[in-house]
């Protein structure tokens, strides 16, 4: 796990980005520096602005200011949501960022396969068999190539939101957002779904994590972002951040989370 | 007496070359006029649906006509209406473009009901994987929406099925004004009203058991 040299063009940058919805701010200016390989974790109370963050990154909201750069090339949103020849832009920058939901969004009326196929044939312009054999391998690897043909209505959560990272990794991204991808998971589906995530860290993908998991967030991931109230309200290395948080505000957050997890512990035993 | 019976039978007998024919003018003024209803209702809930007001008005307003008024003037605007304005229309032309753009309006609105039930995710997760508007539409969103309507469909094309004896106003020869046609020579109408409502139940029955059929399939996977 490196996270880059500091002297390289990060793979992934943010300036004071703002993000309104109407007269409510939901971002105030936040600024990221992603390297290459690297595993964010983003924590925050729901309704704090991590996941608007995360979709501001792929446009799927459209960022109100602030500049955004990938792969050193800047993001010009505004140009991308406007005009045809922006939105072809638009679909290769998504393209080459993966991004996975908290209710997996598979598509009920294609099969595990087809969901996964769909994307690298009709986006990429990869032949079909091509596209089917590189599937084939990524389900064998979450050990769920049996499941090739059944429709997502037929697998547990856990096995749903597999194979969305599956579709969204068939896609060769160079970065991955992870949006809360375990919150509608019952707990006993939630292991799979951050072995593989872990898993990933471990291969150097470069990963931003909206998460509730601290478990992942402290052991995972290599540098945790406290997001509160729109802002960046502490950030630092995971294991300083759990170690020694320095804002009465992370502190607050931390100690109603961690105790939350220690009585649903209790409670399971 | 077994006689009777069979001269009372055999006088039926006579009429069922003609409703064959009645039958089928019905069952192809339904099919054209369903497609056509199809059309309209694609084109109806995409231009109300649209961000462009220069298409959704007018598609507002088409839908408010439509609903707000009878389906038989709609006929007859357009078969004794339309000439006036130099538009001589044979009448299966007319029945069907009144029925089919007068049906088109429903289906609009069970697209549309259609379009809302799919959840937000479904495009956004294609969208997310740099599928563009259309193709996450055809490839995403419509094959989704086309299972949710189907019953809702397969109501209204009943509906436009018995809407086809509307065009017994305007000449055409269908299974009503076949009925009315014998009737007037034979004096039975008890009868023959039975004989024309068997045959209105032979195909809506169908039509409502292949919904059936189709929802059950379905129901698997959405």
């Amino acid at each position: 796990m490196n996270s880059g040299s500091p002297h390289e063009e990060p793979l992934f940058r943010i300036e004071q980005l703002h993000k309104s919805f109407g007269d409510h701010e939901v971002l105030k200016g936040v600024s990221l520096s992603v390297g290459k390989g690297e595993v964010i974790a983003i924590v925050g109370a729901s309704g704090s602005g991590k996941s608007t963050l995360l979709r501001c990154i792929n446009v799927l909201e459209v960022p109100t200011s602030g500049r955004m750069f990938f792969g050193g090339r800047e993001i010009d949103y505004l140009r991308l949501t406007q005009n045809r020849a922006g939105a072809r832009e638009l679909a290769e920058l998504r393209a080459s960022i993966g991004m996975v939901f908290q209710s997996y969004n598979l598509w009920p009326h294609r099969t595990v396969m087809e969901n996964v196929t769909e994307a690298p044939v009709y986006v990429k312009g990869v032949s079909r068999t091509e596209a089917i054999d590189e599937a084939e391998l990524l389900l064998d690897s979450i050990g769920l190539s049996d499941k090739r043909d059944e429709y997502p209505a037929r697998l547990s959560g856990g096995q749903q939101q597999r194979v969305a990272i599956v579709r969204a990794l068939a896609m060769r991204p160079r970065i991955m957002l992870f949006d809360e991808v375990t919150s509608a998971l019952d707990p006993e589906l939630v292991g799979e779904v951050l072995d593989l995530m872990t898993e990933l860290a471990r291969k150097d993908m470069t990963m931003l994590v909206v998460t509730h998991e601290m478990g992942f967030a402290r052991h995972v991931s290599h540098r945790v972002i406290f997001v509160h109230e729109g802002v960046f309200a502490e950030e630092g290395p995971a294991r300083e951040f759990f170690a020694a948080p320095k804002q009465p505000a992370t502190r607050q957050f931390l100690s109603r989370i961690l105790r939350d997890d220690l009585i649903e512990r209790t409670d399971a035993s | 007496m077994i006689g009777t019976a069979l001269d009372y039978l055999q006088g039926f007998a006579a009429y069922m070359p003609g409703y064959a024919s009645a039958f089928m003018i019905a069952v192809e003024v339904a099919a054209v006029t369903i497609v056509i209803s199809w059309l309209c209702g694609l084109v109806g809930v995409l231009a109300k649906l649209s961000r462009y007001p220069a298409l959704r008005y007018p598609a507002e307003f088409y839908i408010w006509f439509i609903r707000g008024t009878p389906q038989l003037v709609q006929v007859f605007l357009v078969y004794f209406g339309l000439p006036q304005v130099g538009l001589n229309l044979d009448p299966f032309v007319a029945g069907a473009i009144a029925l089919g753009v007068g049906s088109g309006a429903y289906v609009a609105e069970i697209f549309r009901s259609g379009l809302l039930a799919i959840p937000k995710g479904q495009p956004e997760s294609a969208h997310a994987l740099g599928m563009g508007n259309a193709l996450t539409f055809r490839r995403i969103v419509f094959p989704q929406m086309i299972r949710i309507v189907v019953p809702a469909l397969t109501n209204e094309a009943i509906n436009t099925l018995k809407n086809t004896s509307l065009l017994s106003t305007i000449t055409i020869m269908e299974l009503t004004l076949y009925t009315q046609a014998v009737i007037a020579s034979t004096f039975r109408p008890f009868e023959f009203y039975i004989i024309v409502s068997v045959l209105y139940l032979a195909i809506t029955t169908i039509l409502t058991q292949f919904a059936k059929w189709y929802e059950r399939r379905y129901a698997l996977y959405l």
